[in-house]
C-alpha cells in the first residue's frame, strides 16, 4: 500500500474526485498562488486552473455563502477554512442556510458541500486560534461532521464528503498534516457513521477522535506493559452521524469506559457518548462513564499552560484508575 | 510613549529619538524571528519589519486618553505605548513576566494602562470594538481618540464595512473620534490587493460610509509624521472618524514560520528595500546635516543594548505559574 502524509492523503482524495467529476470546485484563502496555509492544497491550482481553485479574499461569510449557492446548483464546492476558528465568521451561513435549507425548502433544495480545515490545538496559537468544533457543529441537525485522523481515513472520509449530498463539516487534525501512513489506493471510500476499533482489548474501551486517539494508543500500550490491562481503543471518525452499534459491543464487553476529547467538556461530544453509553448500556457498566476533557479555560499561549490545558496521559491513567477502582 | 521631540521634521537632533526607537523596533522584531527558529517562540509571530514609519509616527501623535487597536502585527505599536521592551519580548516568549502574564502571547499584546487595547488575531475582529471604544469616549466627555490599524486584507471583512458604517453614523453628531489606519502592504498573506477586490482605491472604500480619507507614504517617517499630528488633531475636534491609506510594504514574510513566498518576486521585496524607511531616516538625517556616520552607529548600538536586554530578561524569566490558567476567566476569577 502506498504511504503518505495526512497532508497528500488529502489532496489525493480531493485530486481524483476532482479529475473524475467536474463539478468539484475549490475555494478559500490563499488555496491556490500560495499553495495553502498548510500546503493541502499545493498544486491544485495548476492541474485544474483558476476556475476550479478559486483563491478569495478574507471574507469568510461570504464566500462560505457562495459555495453554498453553487451547491445549490449542483456544483461541490470543497471549501477551505484556513483554520477553523474563523469559520464563526461563516457560522451564520453554515448553520442558517447550509444545514437546513434541504429541510425549510421542503426537500427542494439540496447543499452538497465540503468545508474543511484544521481543527484543534497543541501549538501554542492561544485563545482566538484555538478550539474544537466537534461539539458546535455536532449540535445541529443537517450537517455532518466527521474527524478523522490517520491518513487512510483522511482520504477515505474525504472521498465520502464530497459525493455526500449534504453539508459535511471535515475537520483535520491540524497538527498531523505530516503525520505518514498507508493509504489504500483508488477509490477506497470510508463511509461516514462508522467508528474504529484502532486497538482491540477486553478491559477497558477507550474513546476519542482525532489526535487525542493516538494519545489513546500510547496510554493504551503503557497500561498493557505495566499494569496487564488490555484497553479497547476507538476513534469514533465520525461525530455525526454517530456509530453506537461499535461503542455499545465494546462496553458490552469491557464494562467500562473513558471518554477524552481535546474541546470543553460541558455540552460536548464526550457528554453525549457517556449519555449514550449510560441510556442503552446502563446495566453492562461496572462503573460511571469517565470523562477526559481540556480544561474549562479560553487557550492560554505559554506553553506549560496550553500543556496543562489539555487532556495528558496521567489523566487519562488516573480515569482509567477510577474505572478500574484501582487506587490511584 | 509620545516622543518628546516637537514638531514632525527630521531636521534637528531631537529627531534621533525616532531614529532610535524606529531602529530598536527591527532589531527586536529581528531578535523575535531568531528566538522564534530557536523555539524560544511558539504558535505565530508576525513581525513589522518595513512598516515601522506607521506605527512610529502615528503613535508620536498619540496622547494620554487616547486608545487604539491593531491586528496580530502588534509588537511595535506595542513596544512604543508601553515603553517596555522587557515585557514585550517576556509575552513572546511565555513567560509570566509578559505584558499579558504569558497567556496572549504575540498576537494579544495589551498595555491599557498606556491605551494599548489589543492585538487581536481574527482579521477584522477589532475593528467594530474600536468604533464602539469612539463612542464611549466622547459619551464619557472625553477628547480622547481611538485608533484603529487595520491591514488591506481586513477591508474586505464584513466587520469592516458594518463598523464603518457606524462611525460614519455616530460621527455625523460628533460621537465617533476613530482614525482608521489602513496599513497598505500591498498583501493579505499571499494575496495582492488586486487579487483580493476589484476596486484596488482602497481609502476610496471609505466614501461608501461618509468618512473622508487620504493617502500617505507609510515608507517616510516625515510624510507619516506630518499626516499623523494633522489628523489627529482633526478627529480630535470634531468627534467625525478619518481614515488614511498608509502605503507600505512587508520586507519579510508573512509569519516567522513562512518561507515559501511564491506571490511575489524577490525583485519586487529588492526594490521595496531600498525604500526601507530606517534607510529613509537616516538619509534625512544625515542630508540636513544633523549627524554623521558614526552618531547614527552609536544610536543603533543603543538600540541594540535595549534589545539584548530584553531576550536576556525573557530568557531568564519564569514561567507563569500554573495556577494562571484558571485566573481572568471571570471577574471573579482575577489574577
Ligand atoms: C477571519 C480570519 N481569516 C483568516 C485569518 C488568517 N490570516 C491571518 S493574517 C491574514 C492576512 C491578513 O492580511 P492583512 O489584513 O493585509 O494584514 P497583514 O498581515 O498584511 O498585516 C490571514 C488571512 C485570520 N486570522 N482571521
Ligand atoms: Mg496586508
Amino acid at each position: 500500500m502506498p504511504v503518505m502524509t495526512y497532508r497528500e492523503a488529502l489532496r489525493t482524495a480531493m485530486a481524483e474526485e476532482m479529475e473524475r467529476d467536474e463539478t468539484v470546485v475549490q475555494l478559500g484563502e490563499d488555496i491556490g498562488v500560495y499553495g495553502g496555509t498548510h500546503l493541502v492544497t499545493d498544486g491544485l491550482l495548476d492541474r485544474f486552473g483558476p476556475k476550479r481553485v478559486i483563491d478569495t479574499p478574507i471574507a469568510e461569510g461570504g464566500f462560505t455563502g457562495a459555495a453554498i449557492g453553487m451547491a445549490m446548483m449542483g456544483l461541490k464546492p470543497v471549501v477551505e477554512m484556513m483554520t477553523w476558528n474563523f469559520s464563526f465568521l461563516a457560522a451564520d451561513q453554515i448553520i442558517q442556510n447550509a444545514a437546513k435549507l434541504r429541510y425549510f425548502s421542503g426537500g427542494q433544495v439540496s447543499v452538497p458541500l465540503v468545508i474543511r480545515g484544521p481543527n484543534g490545538g497543541g501549538v501554542q496559537l492561544s485563545a482566538q486560534h484555538t478550539h474544537s468544533l466537534e461539539g458546535f457543529y455536532g449540535h445541529f441537525p443537517g450537517l455532518k461532521v466527521v474527524s478523522p485522523v490517520t491518513p487512510a481515513d483522511a482520504k477515505g472520509m474525504m472521498l465520502s464528503a464530497i459525493r455526500d449530498p449534504d453539508p459535511v463539516i471535515f475537520l483535520e487534525a491540524g497538527a498531523l498534516y505530516g503525520t505518514k501512513g498507508e493509504v489504500p489506493a483508488g477509490d477506497a471510500k470510508v463511509p461516514f457513521g462508522t467508528a474504529r476499533v484502532a486497538r482491540e482489548g477486553s478491559d477497558i474501551t477507550l474513546i476519542a477522535y482525532g489526535r487525542q486517539v493516538n494519545l489513546l494508543l500510547r496510554v493504551a500500550e503503557k497500561l498493557a506493559k505495566e499494569e496487564q490491562v488490555q484497553a479497547e481503543v476507538i476513534d469514533l471518525r465520525s461525530i455525526r452521524p454517530f456509530d453506537e452499534a461499535t461503542i455499545l459491543a465494546s462496553v458490552r464487553k469491557t464494562n467500562r469506559a473513558v471518554v477524552v476529547q481535546e474541546q470543553w467538556r460541558w455540552y460536548s461530544v464526550a457528554s453525549e457518548v457517556a449519555a449514550i453509553i449510560q441510556e442503552q448500556a446502563f446495566d453492562d457498566l461496572d462503573a460511571p462513564v469517565e470523562r477526559v476533557s481540556g480544561e474549562e479555560v479560553p487557550a492560554p499561549y505559554a506553553r506549560n499552560l496550553e500543556v496543562a490545558a489539555f487532556p495528558s496521559e496521567q489523566q487519562i491513567v488516573d480515569a482509567v484508575h477510577r474505572a478500574l477502582y484501582r487506587g490511584a | 510613549m509620545a516622543s518628546s521631540v516637537s514638531g514632525t521634521r527630521l531636521d534637528n537632533a531631537t529627531a534621533l529619538g525616532w531614529y532610535r526607537q524606529i531602529v530598536m523596533i527591527r532589531l527586536f522584531e529581528e531578535a523575535a524571528q531568531r528566538a522564534f527558529r530557536q523555539g524560544k517562540i511558539g504558535g505565530y509571530l508576525h513581525v513589522y519589519s518595513g512598516q515601522e514609519a506607521v506605527a512610529t509616527g502615528f503613535l508620536d501623535a498619540f496622547r494620554d486618553g487616547d486608545k487604539m487597536l491593531t491586528a496580530y502585527r502588534d509588537h511595535a505599536h506595542a513596544l512604543i505605548l508601553s515603553d517596555d521592551p522587557n515585557a514585550v519580548m517576556a509575552e513572546l516568549f511565555g513567560r509570566g513576566t509578559g505584558l499579558v502574564k504569558g497567556k496572549g502571547g504575540s498576537m494579544h499584546l495589551f498595555d491599557a494602562a498606556h491605551g494599548m487595547l489589543g492585538g487581536y488575531g481574527i482579521v477584522g475582529g477589532h475593528i467594530p470594538l474600536g468604533v464602539g471604544i469612539a463612542y464611549a469616549l466622547r459619551y464619557q466627555q472625553t477628547d480622547g481618540i481611538v485608533h484603529v490599524y487595520l491591514g488591506d486584507g481586513a477591508i474586505h471583512n464584513a466587520a469592516f464595512h458594518e463598523a464603518a458604517n457606524l462611525a460614519g453614523l455616530w460621527g455625523r453628531e460628533g460621537l465617533n473620534p476613530t482614525l482608521f489606519i489602513l496599513e497598505n502592504n500591498q498583501y493579505g498573506m499571499g494575496t495582492s490587493v488586486e487579487r483580493a477586490t476589484a476596486m484596488t482605491d482602497l481609502g476610496a472604500k471609505f466614501d461608501s460610509y461618509g468618512i473622508e480619507h487620504e493617502k500617505v507614504d507609510g515608507m517616510d517617517l516625515e510624510a507619516v509624521l506630518e499626516c499623523a499630528h494633522r489628523v489627529t488633531q482633526r478627529v480630535r475636534e470634531t468627534g467625525k472618524p478619518y481614515a488614511v491609506e498608509a502605503m507600505t510594504y512587508r520586507l519579510v514574510p508573512h509569519g516567522a514560520g513562512d518561507f515559501l513566498e511564491r506571490y511575489r518576486s524577490k525583485d519586487e521585496v529588492r526594490q521595496w528595500r531600498e525604500r526601507d524607511p530606517i534607510g529613509l531616516v537616516e538619509r534625512k538625517l544625515l542630508e540636513a546635516g544633523v549627524v554623521d556616520e558614526q552618531r547614527l552607529g552609536e544610536i543603533r548600538d543603543e538600540a541594540k543594548r535595549i534589545v539584548d536586554e530584553a531576550v536576556r530578561f525573557a530568557d531568564e524569566s519564569p514561567e507563569p505559574p500554573l495556577s494562571e490558567l484558571h485566573t481572568d476567566v471571570y471577574a471573579d476569577t482575577a489574577g
